[in-house]
């Protein structure tokens, strides 16, 4: 049996889909779902990660310090997992006290043609003896072989795997295949990917991955992530199973998870609305669907059209600032017309 | 080649890109004459730049100056932060003036929209960031329409290739001395910075947003008093342009501002480099002025 090394990023991701609002009760319930269940890895925070808390990304309800003590105090076998985005968060002010707060596991993000700037996060997180993960965001924006350019700065930085994410979920099956397997060819540290359901193929892309050579799987309870959502974890898992991998996780554990999540955690149970859809199709970050819609209805402009203007201008992760400008650009050309 | 009269006279230490393009802007200034030029190596391309534009130039870092201390009254230090600690030291015992460009942190923070008069007073002073120059001045408005901000905060964005290898191992020190320079200059209780490198081709133009949460918004007050700024750091950075406004939205003011550079020695997407050239090179004209005036030679 093949083995998987699954991530539950429920409690990170599914931030954005509540506007990083998620409550000490809900983290703790959920938690103590994960660590029932068997989640080797529980991922926790803002959904931009530590130190993201913002206007331009959304401000959280808890402190990262506040969220990282809850799940923290229910996690036992499972490990803690953070999410890193330099240029939002500083080793002093984010990282440090994270690591003194018990994380155990720090994934370094940055946009995937980028990652010269996680070098010292990287650095920083292993010496301190962490087990240590680069996430090259919106990797659909890149072709295969920046992408193992970029990867393989971050295995010598000291990452000890690399998550490719489609943070935009505008990956096809295709492009999982292509990029997966030549990373999975030439590094000498894991793969991973990371999923999202703007088009439908988040569990089908997850499963693409797998069967290409990646190690690593992101997967949220429910989908409960940004936009569409993530691969919805519990189906992800029995998906898996049903091609003979094996993830340590318990079926029903994780359907439990789902369960627990459905009813304490999810507002809306994520589905491919029609700007996710668009969001796919132009290639724009996943979390951008909450600021598009409440700032096209401000400005009385069409979000899909707001989209379509943001993926033409190649606007990146954490760049929420630029849906304001393009608002207000979109209205005054209606306007003239 | 010997310094016009009533020109100040300037030496540029660092010859990379924030020291070639600062070469241009000294050039092109009535004001100032760059006598040396200092690299580490005389075979690089920002020194054959140098001297193929007749600039005196030398491979002997600070020691250059203290070994010939008449050569210049000031200096910009476009090294590291590091580096600058140490040449601090140097050239306040030999007594120039200094700009540095690095984020030491050590001497008095200017944005000369806002405090440049009050800056010619101190031998040693600190341009912050490029980030810093553009969001500042609106920051510090923020703060004076409205006695006291609550939270400021500051996203910019800039072009991955005009983001140097320095840059991007020194984020950390860029966001936290931005986020000094925004509380310094705006009086607001907590700031933060955001940088967004963005790769898309052609290269986007560097631009930055600032948002604060206020008491009581006062957007008439502002949008006046943000023009003016504008128009001031406008003499200074030929490229600063207002793109949003002051507007209120989802319970926070948002403004946003885009700067294109001079094309100089960088490419014009490069306004992050361009606008905190301008500022430094502003200083030194300050300088310059006072000088001239002191003198009775009216460098003006």
């Amino acid at each position: 049996m093949k083995e998987l090394l699954v991530t539950d990023i429920t409690l990170r991701d599914g931030n954005h889909a509540v506007a990083h609002q998620l409550t000490e009760h809900q983290l703790s319930v959920y938690a103590e779902a994960a660590e029932a269940a068997g989640m080797p890895i529980v991922e926790v925070g803002h959904g931009n990660g530590i130190g993201a808390s913002s206007m331009q990304v959304g401000e959280s309800l808890l402190s990262d310090a506040d969220m990282l003590r809850v799940v923290r105090g229910k996690l036992k076998k499972s490990r803690m997992s953070i999410h890193v985005i330099p240029g939002f968060a500083t080793i002093n002010k984010d990282l440090r006290p994270a690591i003194e707060a018990g994380v155990d596991v720090i994934r370094v993000a940055s946009h995937c043609t980028e990652a010269d700037i996680t070098e010292r996060h990287i650095t920083f997180a292993r010496e301190q003896g962490k087990e240590v993960y680069g996430v090259l965001m919106m990797s659909h924006m890149a072709s295969k072989e920046v992408l193992l350019e970029e990867a393989r700065k971050m295995e010598q930085y000291g990452a000890e795997g690399v998550v490719l994410m489609d943070s935009a979920g505008a990956y096809l099956p295709k492009d999982v295949r292509d990029k997966i397997s030549l990373l999975a060819e030439e590094l000498n540290i894991p793969v991973g990917f990371h999923a999202h359901n703007n088009m439908g193929m988040a569990v089908a892309n997850s499963l693409t991955a797998a069967e290409s050579g990646a190690y690593i799987v992101d997967g949220a309870s429910r989908g409960f992530g940004a936009g569409a959502g993530n691969a919805q974890l519990e189906a992800l898992i029995a998906v898996l199973e049903r091609y003979g991998y094996s993830t340590g996780i318990d079926l029903y554990g994780a359907l439990d998870a789902g369960d627990v999540a459905q009813r304490e955690l999810v507002e809306v149970v994520p589905s491919a609305t029609s700007t996710s859809i668009v969001s796919g199709m132009a290639g724009v970050f996943s979390a951008f669907s909450k600021p598009v819609e409440r700032i096209s209805k401000e400005y009385g402009v069409d979000p899909r059209d707001v989209f379509f203007e943001l993926g033409r201008r190649g606007i990146v992760a954490g760049q929420e600032d630029i849906i304001l400008e393009v608002a207000q650009q979109l209205s005054e050309e209606a306007a003239k017309k | 080649m010997a310094p016009r009269e009533g020109k100040l006279k300037v030496a540029i230490l660092g010859s990379g890109n924030i020291g070639s393009d600062l070469l241009s802007k000294v050039l092109r200034s009535d004001l100032l004459e760059c006598t040396l030029f200092i690299g580490r190596n005389l075979a690089s391309r920002g020194i054959a730049r140098a001297a193929a534009m007749g600039v005196p130039v030398s491979d002997g870092s600070v020691e250059a100056i203290e070994n010939d201390p008449d050569v210049c009254d000031l200096v910009f230090d476009a090294t590291s932060a590091l580096s600058h600690i140490r040449h601090a030291e140097v050239l306040e015992r030999l007594g120039k003036t200094v700009i540095d460009m690095t984020p030491s942190n050590l001497g008095r923070m200017c944005i000369p929209a806002v405090n440049l008069q009050e800056c010619l007073e101190y031998p040693n002073v600190n341009m912050v960031t490029c980030g810093g120059q553009a969001t500042i001045p609106i920051a510090h408005v923020i703060g004076a329409v409205h006695g006291e901000a609550e939270y400021i905060e500051v996203v910019s964005q800039i072009a991955s290739r005009s983001a140097g290898p320095a840059t991007r191992v020194n984020l950390d020190e860029y966001i936290e001395t931005t986020e000094r320079g925004i509380i310094a200059f705006s009086g607001c209780r907590r700031s933060k910075a955001i940088l967004n490198l963005n790769p898309a081709q052609p290269p986007v133009d560097m631009q930055a947003t600032v948002y604060a949460r206020v008491d009581e918004p006062d957007l008439e007050r502002l949008t006046a008093a943000v023009d003016e700024m504008v128009e001031k750091v406008g003499v200074y950075v030929p490229g600063y342009e207002l793109i949003v406004p002051p507007t209120v939205e989802n319970g926070r003011i948002a403004v946003m501002v885009r700067v294109r550079g001079r094309g100089d020695y960088l490419p014009s997407y490069a306004g992050n480099l361009d606008i905190i050239n301008c500022a430094a090179v502003a200083v030194a004209e300050g300088h310059a002025r006072m000088t001239g005036s002191v003198q009775g030679e009216g460098a003006r």
